[in-house]
Parts: C-alpha cells; sequence; structure tokens
C-alpha cells in the first residue's frame, strides 16, 4: 500500500534575503511537516532569525515564494494573513514583552483581541500558561521588574495562550537554567503531542536539541548545508555540522 | 450539548472557538456529573471550561474521558494559585511623610548631581581626560547650530506679532516710534532670552534626557562605571560646556531677528523709517539689560541641562520609562525656566526704573 505523503504546512521555495546588498539566505527550500519539531541550527549571524522573520512576514523576501497553511503569504491580504497568525505562536529572542502592562495583561492581549471568552476563561487560561511556564507568582509583576529568563518564559506563555497549530520560537533555551530548559523542552514536547503542534525552534543548544529535536535543519552563511534528523547530523561527513557537534559535545 | 437526570453530555469539540457558545447556552442549576464521551477534540481553553463548570456546579463528576482528555486535563487544568498578598492600607500621615521623604532624596540626587556636573565642568576644563575627544564640538553642533533656524524663525514670528499687536495700538495715540522702545525692551530683556530658553528646553532637554535614559535602561551606564568612566563626566560634561557655549550666541540671533520682526512692522504698517526705528532701540537698551538677559540665559541653559540629566539618570524599566522621563524632564525645565525668569526679573527690575 502506498504510504501517504504528509502536506508540508510551512513551504519555503527558492527563498532569498538580502539586508541592504548583503545577502542573508540565498535560494532556500524548506518543508516543515505537522506535528515535527524542527530545529534550525547555524553558527551565530548565519541568518536563522531571518529566515524565521521572512516566514512570518516580519520581514520581505528579496525573492521566492513562502507558504504557510498552503496560502502564499506574500500574495494575501491583511486581514487573511492576520487569521492565519492567530494559529502561529512566536516567541521572540528577547520575549518582546509589552513593557507599558504586567505579566498577566500580556498573556491575555490574544485571549481578548481574538476571542469572545468571558473573563473567568481568560483568568483560568493565563493562570494555566502561567504555571506551564513555573511563573505563577509573578502575574502582578511589570516585565522590567524580571529576570532575562523570566521575561522569556512569560512571552512563551504569551506565544501558546492562543493554542496555536504553529509555534516559532527563536532561542528559547537562551538564558535559562539547565532545569528551567528542561521543563521548557518537556513542555514544546507535550504541547506537540496534546495539541498536535508544529514546532520550529532555532537554538544553539545541543541537550534541548537531543531532547525535542525531530528534524534538524543546519544553516550556513545563509545556505541549507544538511537536513535530516539528529543521528544524520551527527555522522554528517559536512565539516561545518561536524564541528557544531564535536565542539559542543562534552 | 445535552442534560438529562442532572447530568451534563458534552459533544464536538471543546475549543476557545466552541465553548464561548456553549457557555451562554448554559442555564442549568445543578449538575452532579459530566460526561465526555463524545468529545472529539480538547485544548487548553476547552480544560479551563471544565474547570469553570466544577467551579459553577460545586465539583461535578467527571466522567468517559479518554486518555488524551485526561492527559490534557492533567497538564492544563489550573492549579490553586496562592493569592496574592494584599497591600496593608497606609493612613493619610505615612503617605504624607512618605512622600515629604521622596521629594527630600530626590532633592538631595538633584544637589549631587549638580555639584557633580559643576565640578567635572571645571575640572574638564583643564583636564580633558574622560571626555570623548571632539564630543564639545559634536554637542555644540547639535544643541547650537541645529538650533538656529527654528531658533531665528520663531523670533522672527514673534517680533512680528508684538510689533503688530502693539503698532494697532500705539497709531490710535499717534505714539508710532514707541514700537521701538517695547521691541527693544521686550526682545532684549524677555523674549529672546526666554524663547530660546523653551525651544532649547523642548529640543535639546528631551533629547539629554531619552538619550541617558536609553544608555541607563540597556545597561550603558554601568558598562562606562565597569570601565572606570565617570558617566557625568563623559556624557553630561560635553552637553554642558556646550550649552554654555551656544546659549549666548542662540540668545544674542533671537533678540536681532525679533526686533528686526518689529522694524518690519515699524516700516511696512507704521510708516517709520528703518533709522530712526534703529537709533530709538539704540537709545531704549541699556548694557544692564543686556548683561542681566544673558546671565539669566546661562542659568536657563544649565537648568536644561541639568535637569535632562537628572531624569536620564532616573529612568527605569524599558521603553517606557524613557517616555516617561523624558517628558517630565520637558515640563520640569520649561517649568524651572520660568521660575528663574520670575526670580530674576524680582531680583533685578522689582524697584528699578526702566527708562
Amino acid at each position: 500500500m502506498k504510504k501517504k505523503v504528509k502536506e508540508a504546512i510551512i513551504s519555503v521555495r527558492n527563498l532569498t534575503a538580502k539586508f541592504g546588498e548583503k545577502t542573508i539566505l540565498e535560494k532556500i527550500d524548506l518543508d516543515i511537516f505537522p506535528e515535527e519539531i524542527t530545529v534550525i541550527l547555524g553558527n551565530s549571524g548565519c541568518g536563522k532569525t531571518t529566515f524565521i522573520k521572512n516566514i512570518l512576514r516580519l520581514y520581505q523576501p528579496h525573492s521566492g515564494e513562502i507558504k504557510v497553511f498552503g496560502r502564499d503569504v506574500a500574495q494575501i491580504e491583511e486581514s487573511e494573513f492576520n487569521q492565519i497568525l492567530q494559529k502561529i505562536g512566536m516567541l521572540f529572542q528577547n520575549g518582546a514583552l509589552l513593557n507599558s502592562m504586567n505579566v498577566f495583561d500580556n498573556i491575555a492581549i490574544p485571549l481578548e483581541q481574538h476571542t469572545n471568552l468571558p473573563k473567568s476563561i481568560i483568568e483560568k487560561m493565563v493562570n494555566v500558561k502561567l504555571q506551564l511556564v513555573n511563573l505563577e507568582n509573578v502575574r502582578e509583576m511589570m516585565p522590567a521588574e524580571l529576570s532575562g529568563g523570566m521575561k522569556k518564559r512569560a512571552a512563551l506563555a504569551r506565544s501558546i495562550i492562543l493554542d496555536p497549530t504553529i509555534l516559532v520560537c527563536d532561542e528559547p533555551s537562551a538564558g535559562l537554567d539547565p532545569i528551567t530548559s528542561a521543563a521548557l523542552d518537556e513542555l514544546i514536547l507535550n504541547l506537540r503531542k496534546l495539541l498536535k503542534m508544529t514546532i520550529v525552534v532555532v537554538t544553539h543548544e545541543l541537550a534541548s536539541i537531543h531532547r525535542i529535536a525531530d528534524r534538524i535543519i543546519f544553516l550556513d552563511d545563509g545556505k541549507i548545508l544538511f537536513s535530516g534528523n539528529l543521528d544524520d547530523a551527527k555522522k554528517s561527513e559536512i565539516e561545518a555540522v561536524q564541528n557544531f557537534f564535536e565542539v559542543g559535545s562534552f | 450539548m445535552r442534560y438529562e437526570d442532572k447530568t451534563l453530555y458534552l459533544e464536538g469539540a471543546l475549543t476557545k472557538d466552541t465553548i464561548a457558545f456553549k457557555l451562554e447556552k448554559l442555564l442549568l442549576t445543578e449538575v452532579s456529573k459530566i460526561d465526555l464521551v463524545k468529545i472529539s477534540k480538547i485544548d487548553s481553553a476547552g480544560v479551563a471550561f471544565l474547570d469553570e463548570l466544577k467551579d459553577r456546579f460545586d465539583n461535578p463528576k467527571i466522567i468517559n474521558t479518554s486518555d488524551e482528555i485526561v492527559q490534557s486535563m492533567r497538564i492544563f487544568s489550573p492549579q490553586i494559585l496562592p493569592k496574592t498578598e494584599e497591600k496593608i492600607k497606609e493612613n493619610m500621615f505615612v503617605k504624607i511623610g512618605g512622600l515629604v521623604v521622596d521629594h527630600l532624596v530626590s532633592v538631595k540626587n538633584a544637589f549631587y548631581l549638580i555639584a557633580d556636573v559643576f565640578y567635572w565642568s571645571i575640572f574638564g576644563i583643564f583636564n580633558r581626560k574622560g571626555h570623548r575627544k571632539g564630543s564639545v564640538v559634536q554637542q555644540s553642533i547639535l544643541i547650537g547650530m541645529d538650533a538656529v533656524w527654528i531658533v531665528a524663525l520663531l523670533s522672527f514670528i514673534l517680533g512680528l506679532i508684538l510689533a503688530l499687536q502693539a503698532a494697532a495700538q500705539l497709531r490710535q495715540f499717534g505714539a508710532n516710534i514707541f514700537v521701538a522702545d517695547l521691541m527693544a525692551l521686550s526682545m532684549v530683556v524677555e523674549m529672546g532670552p526666554f524663547l530660546t530658553a523653551i525651544i532649547l528646553a523642548g529640543r535639546s532637554g528631551s533629547a539629554i534626557a531619552s538619550e541617558i535614559a536609553t544608555m541607563k535602561v540597556t545597561e550603558e551606564i554601568d558598562a562606562l562605571k565597569m570601565m572606570a568612566i565617570n558617566p557625568i563626566r563623559y556624557i553630561v560634561v560635553p552637553k554642558f560646556h556646550a550649552i554654555t557655549i551656544c546659549i549666548s550666541l542662540l540668545v544674542i540671533i533671537s533678540t536681532l531677528v525679533g526686533i528686526l520682526g518689529g522694524l518690519v512692522v515699524a516700516v511696512t504698517y507704521l510708516d517709520l523709517s528703518p533709522v530712526a526705528f534703529l537709533t530709538r532701540v539704540f537709545e531704549v537698551v541699556k548694557l544692564r539689560d543686556a548683561l542681566i538677559a544673558l546671565g539669566k540665559s546661562y542659568f536657563f541653559a544649565w537648568i536644561i541641562v541639568i535637569i535632562g540629566s537628572y531624569y536620564g539618570f532616573s529612568a527605569k524599566g524599558g521603553a517606557e520609562g524613557v517616555g516617561k522621563v523624558t517628558t517630565k524632564a520637558v515640563v520640569a525645565s520649561i517649568f524651572w525656566v520660568i521660575i528663574i525668569d520670575a526670580m530674576s526679573s524680582l531680583i533685578f527690575y522689582y524697584n528699578v526704573k526702566l527708562i
């Protein structure tokens, strides 16, 4: 019997991104499949953040095609793209919490803006998401009063508040202690399992990669050097990939 | 959704898109069991919905749950959260006392800053180490040169307005020539320094406060301290020197251009000759007035730099904190400019005959 081929939830074709004259990404082709945890690796400045920001239309690509949920993000109207964005959660590198409101209000924004849920349910949902990231005691605090790691966890709670279909995390474990980092990885695995999320993670943390990665994409100098699972990545004969795993392991 | 024999049978998806509708329809008073056998999908909003039902119906039993639902409930169920500590209400005297102490502390800090700025400003003239090379010139361009056009334009417009308003009255009495007296005295003694100070408070005061506040919240000030560099000497003193150099020139430009605006009205509207107008101007203005005006303009300038720096260094939080202190700095600068102006008027003109 012929195995049913999964359709990509994010599909990138021939993507080139430039900052001025400098080429950051060059002719990238990539498919990200549903319920998969795809980890994007690469040295600093190789274009990882640019890549995910292009997918989410935060940056305008120089050329190429990006499809999310089968829709070409460059072609669709803003209102339709906003509907798509409600199914995507994004965790920014620095959290990007709104400084003028407390943690609770920050996390409740998407629910207040995009659902008709009563206040009591919103409160329960925000509290649960805060529990998931171990921040139940800081819900009245302002972002400026939180540490870097706490800000990032609060931002993660905000990014999963709508139970999105796709979760994009830009360096989720950076700045976290190993225990919190491991708990975060477990949360990512649970979210995939329970809510059938597709998760794209940009990270440098080898321990985290070992725990969560279904597929690894290795970017170098704006190009994809390697794409495959963790075992294949470890056995890879590509020098940059070998170096990454050898230098990073202990 | 179905209700039979005190059992609520839920069906379909329990997600954020469906539960609001389900809650609206729920008008029951007693539920002892909730049956989930026909639930096809559940998310965290669905679990919150079940929790809400538990609260509403005195903890009904949830039955016929699949493994998936059990697991979702385990992960997404709100636990009993610790209560946030209630703030103890302070009585009025404690509040007033607190405000007074806070105020005294900020006055003390402001005096320390003033002392630091003056000390390093004087010391910095003789020892240029601890400054960035060329920073005084760069700041002079930003604070002084870049402000010349706006100061000149507004002074000219103000001169026109003052002269026009006065001319309409003076003409009735045939006292046209006195427009020169009015322009000379008002521009030299009051409007030139005052208008320049207000423009600088809005332009440079806000720039100083926001620059220092941004440096504070991005830990640049801490980084300077860690490099054993005095932030006041490195950041504030060049601005202080620059504004001290520029303010007198800007005041002179403002005064001359303002009088020029008056001259335009005098010549075109009151049919006065330029020579008569200017002769009268030089007769009326005394050296003492010009020196007092220049003297107080230095105080205006210094207060703008000191207030901008004070609020900049007191910034807390992130971008929002920067916005807050910038607004406070501009308001406080304008307030103190007016206070200093009033004080100088009282000191020098309370009992003095002008002409």
